[in-house]
């Protein structure tokens, strides 16, 4: 499968500034985004549950340019989001689309093997991985180090493609009923609060969750460091800190595909995906809207109806 | 001097020195591992690297430096009076846990807060009253190069007193005389002949197991010459996603920014870290960026830390290799291949033969 995919970026290359996909980066555990030029670097590119980073994130600064990219299920929907709010001219990407298997969450790998700066080597064979670190094997199955929001996947396919490449899958579920918001919930509130307060302590404000989010496209212009006008403190506060979570949460209500990029950027593995899934079914409950699911489609809070479907204002 | 500590004597020591020093120690934070004030409810964590070294216990990654409060003057009333009061923020302060790269950072500090014509008296007042105890590295990751950078696992720069972790205990020496002092407790013991052993042991196995070092001798050279080639810097920077992890993670990154926090009549000018790699970082008053796009800022952070950095402070390269930009990188990206790339960039051929 990968290497029909390695032809279909072969064929159409020469079209292209460049194609984008995954290929091994600093370890056997660690993919990293791979920018294809030449067809000899299409044979660098590889396909896995650790092609883990969302590459939907670089299309809106390459505007101008004639891109490839590969995509999984989750991603294809940032595309199709940014399609929707014209940062992304469709006929400037060629969409590259395989059936995701579920993607490795690294931080819970690193519970099961200890530290995952000894890995020396890592094989991925029918939802099993073994990893080996210092000389010790350890076997995990993927469902078990699977990033939370495979497990509630409805779009392991790519929803928009122009090839796509192997079999479909089945989604994980048919629904998401938002069972880990629920659980966090049933918690008090000063129990809600003082989580908050103790992981959003070690924020580092270094804005990764920013920037690896596809549809944080303020970016340069971003709220949170603008010096004239001076919106948000500097501080590093915790105060100052939720603060910027929660306008980068609001700034996502209705745009959020749940990718999860946010979170698996985080250096220090705060769950600020937590943040976004609340308004996601906010916008689900109000709208019965999901983002990224149809490039024609507008995002309901970009758009206005005197009398929306599920507010009924009149019945007050 | 060395001495040895037994494992289980560690707690009792850290305690002791609690009572001269603040201890600031890596510990469990969620699934990081970050410098805290070392307290009965935390974890210590030295069995990995921590997420973050500690160069926010000397570097703060806020602080207030004055605070301000305007008032009127009661016999001029359209007179508006400023109170200003600045604010120095340091105590004992025992850093323990870091590895010898994180220590090094500070050699970088030194050189940039200390060492110049303005000395930066915030940093001075903290680095005087500190003492690092540092842990040597037994074993090596797959990001660390500290030994590219002129670092060991094993070096002691920056450091007052290095541990080794041996069977049963630590072989404890001092580096410094601030640090000499600390191995006056009566929970250590003489070190023997067969604890240095085991420790020289291990020390060389670590330094073995590192990549071999490449010859950086021509980086800054090669870094001048690609200044203007902005081919080489978007190819690198195509996958950088311009956030500032790499930076804020850096044991020598040291690059602020400063702003009132005002509410009403008063408030404080504080410093924070900023980074390079900010859009913001470098934009003028006018308007103009000398540094539009994350390809300049890429070129900026390899250059600072390979070639401007050394070229003002005698060669010292403000990288320590610690690898925690590339391992927490959200895209994996590689300082180690940037610089690759730029050492075995050859050059084209008009822009040589000018030379």
């Amino acid at each position: 499968m990968l290497d029909q995919l390695k032809e279909t970026i072969k064929k159409a290359l020469p079209e292209l500034d460049f194609v984008m996909g995954w290929g091994m980066g600093f370890d056997a555990l660690h993919a990293t985004p791979l920018f294809m030029y030449e067809p000899e670097d299409v044979d660098k590119l590889v396909w896995g549950p650790l092609n883990i980073q969302n590459l939907a994130t670089y299309l809106p600064s390459l505007k101008g340019k004639k891109v490839g990219i590969v995509v999984k299920g989750c991603d294809s929907r940032s595309v199709a989001e940014l399609l929707q709010e014209k940062l992304v001219n469709r006929d400037e990407v060629v969409i590259f689309g395989m059936a995701c298997q579920g993607t490795v969450n690294l931080t819970k790998v690193r519970e099961i093997v200890g530290n995952t700066g000894l890995v020396e080597d890592v094989k991925y064979e029918n939802g099993k991985l073994t990893v080996t670190a210092d000389g010790q094997p350890h076997e995990m199955l993927l469902k078990d180090v699977r990033a939370d929001k495979c497990g509630y996947c409805r779009f392991p396919n790519a929803v928009i493609s122009d090839h796509f490449v192997g079999e479909e899958r089945a989604p994980q579920v048919e629904e998401d009923t938002f069972e880990d918001l629920k659980e966090f919930e049933s918690q008090s509130f000063e129990e809600r609060r003082d989580f908050w307060m103790k992981e959003m302590d070690r924020c580092l404000r270094c804005y990764a969750c920013r920037n690896a989010c596809p549809l944080c496209v303020c970016r340069d212009h971003c709220v949170a460091q603008s010096r004239d006008p001076h919106w948000v403190s500097q501080q590093d506060g915790i105060r100052d800190k939720f603060m910027f979570q929660i306008i980068h949460a609001t700034h996502m209500a209705g745009r959020c595909t749940n990718c999860g990029e946010c979170e698996r950027a985080c250096p220090v593995d705060i769950p600020v995906l937590l943040l976004k899934r609340s308004f996601n079914r906010a916008v689900k409950n109000t709208f019965a809207y999901d983002a990224g699911l149809d490039a024609g489609a507008t995002p309901p809070l970009l758009a206005f109806k005197v009398n929306e479907d599920n507010i009924k204002e009149k019945e007050w | 001097m060395a001495k040895y500590l037994k494992q289980d004597d560690l707690g009792s020591w850290l305690k002791e020195l609690g009572k001269t020093y603040k201890v600031i120690a890596p510990v469990e934070e969620g699934d990081a591992v970050i410098f805290r004030p070392l307290t009965d409810e935390r974890t210590l964590r030295i069995d990995r690297q921590a997420t973050q070294g500690p160069k926010g216990v000397l570097f703060p990654a806020c602080e207030e430096l004055v605070s301000f409060k305007y008032g009127k003057d009661p016999e001029k009333p359209e007179k508006v009076t400023v109170d200003i009061q600045e604010t120095v923020d340091a105590e004992p302060t025992l850093i323990f846990g870091s590895r010898p790269c994180d220590a090094r950072g500070f050699d970088v500090f030194d050189n940039a807060f200390t060492k110049c014509s303005v000395k930066d008296s915030y940093y001075m007042a903290r680095r005087e009253q500190a003492v690092v105890v540092s842990l040597a590295c037994t074993k090596t990751e797959t990001t660390c190069f500290c030994n590219w950078v002129g670092g060991a696992p094993d070096g002691k720069g920056g450091s007052d007193v290095l541990l080794t972790p041996i069977t049963g205990g630590y072989l404890v020496e001092s580096v410094t005389d601030k640090g000499a002092a600390l191995l006056d407790s009566p929970l250590l013991s003489e070190a023997t002949g067969e604890h240095t052993a085991e420790a020289e042991k291990l020390l060389a196995a670590a330094r073995e197991s590192l990549r071999e070092a490449p010859d950086f001798k021509c980086v800054p050279e090669q870094l001048y010459n690609l200044f203007d080639n902005m081919d080489f810097w978007e190819k690198q920077a195509a996958k950088c996603l311009s956030c500032g992890a790499c930076t804020y993670l850096c044991p020598t990154c040291h690059c602020f920014n400063i702003t009132d926090e005002q509410q009403g009549n008063q408030g404080s000018r504080i410093r924070s870290w900023d980074n390079c790699m900010s859009r913001l970082f470098t934009e003028e008053a006018s308007g103009h960026n000398p540094r539009p796009t994350k390809a300049h800022r890429l070129k900026n952070r390899v250059g600072h830390k390979f070639c401007y950095f050394p070229d003002m402070h005698e060669g010292h390269i403000a990288c320590v290799g610690c690898g925690r930009c590339i391992k927490s990188c959200p895209v994996a990206l590689d300082i180690r291949e940037v610089v690759t790339a730029a050492k075995e960039c050859r050059l084209p051929e008009e822009e040589t033969a000018d030379d």
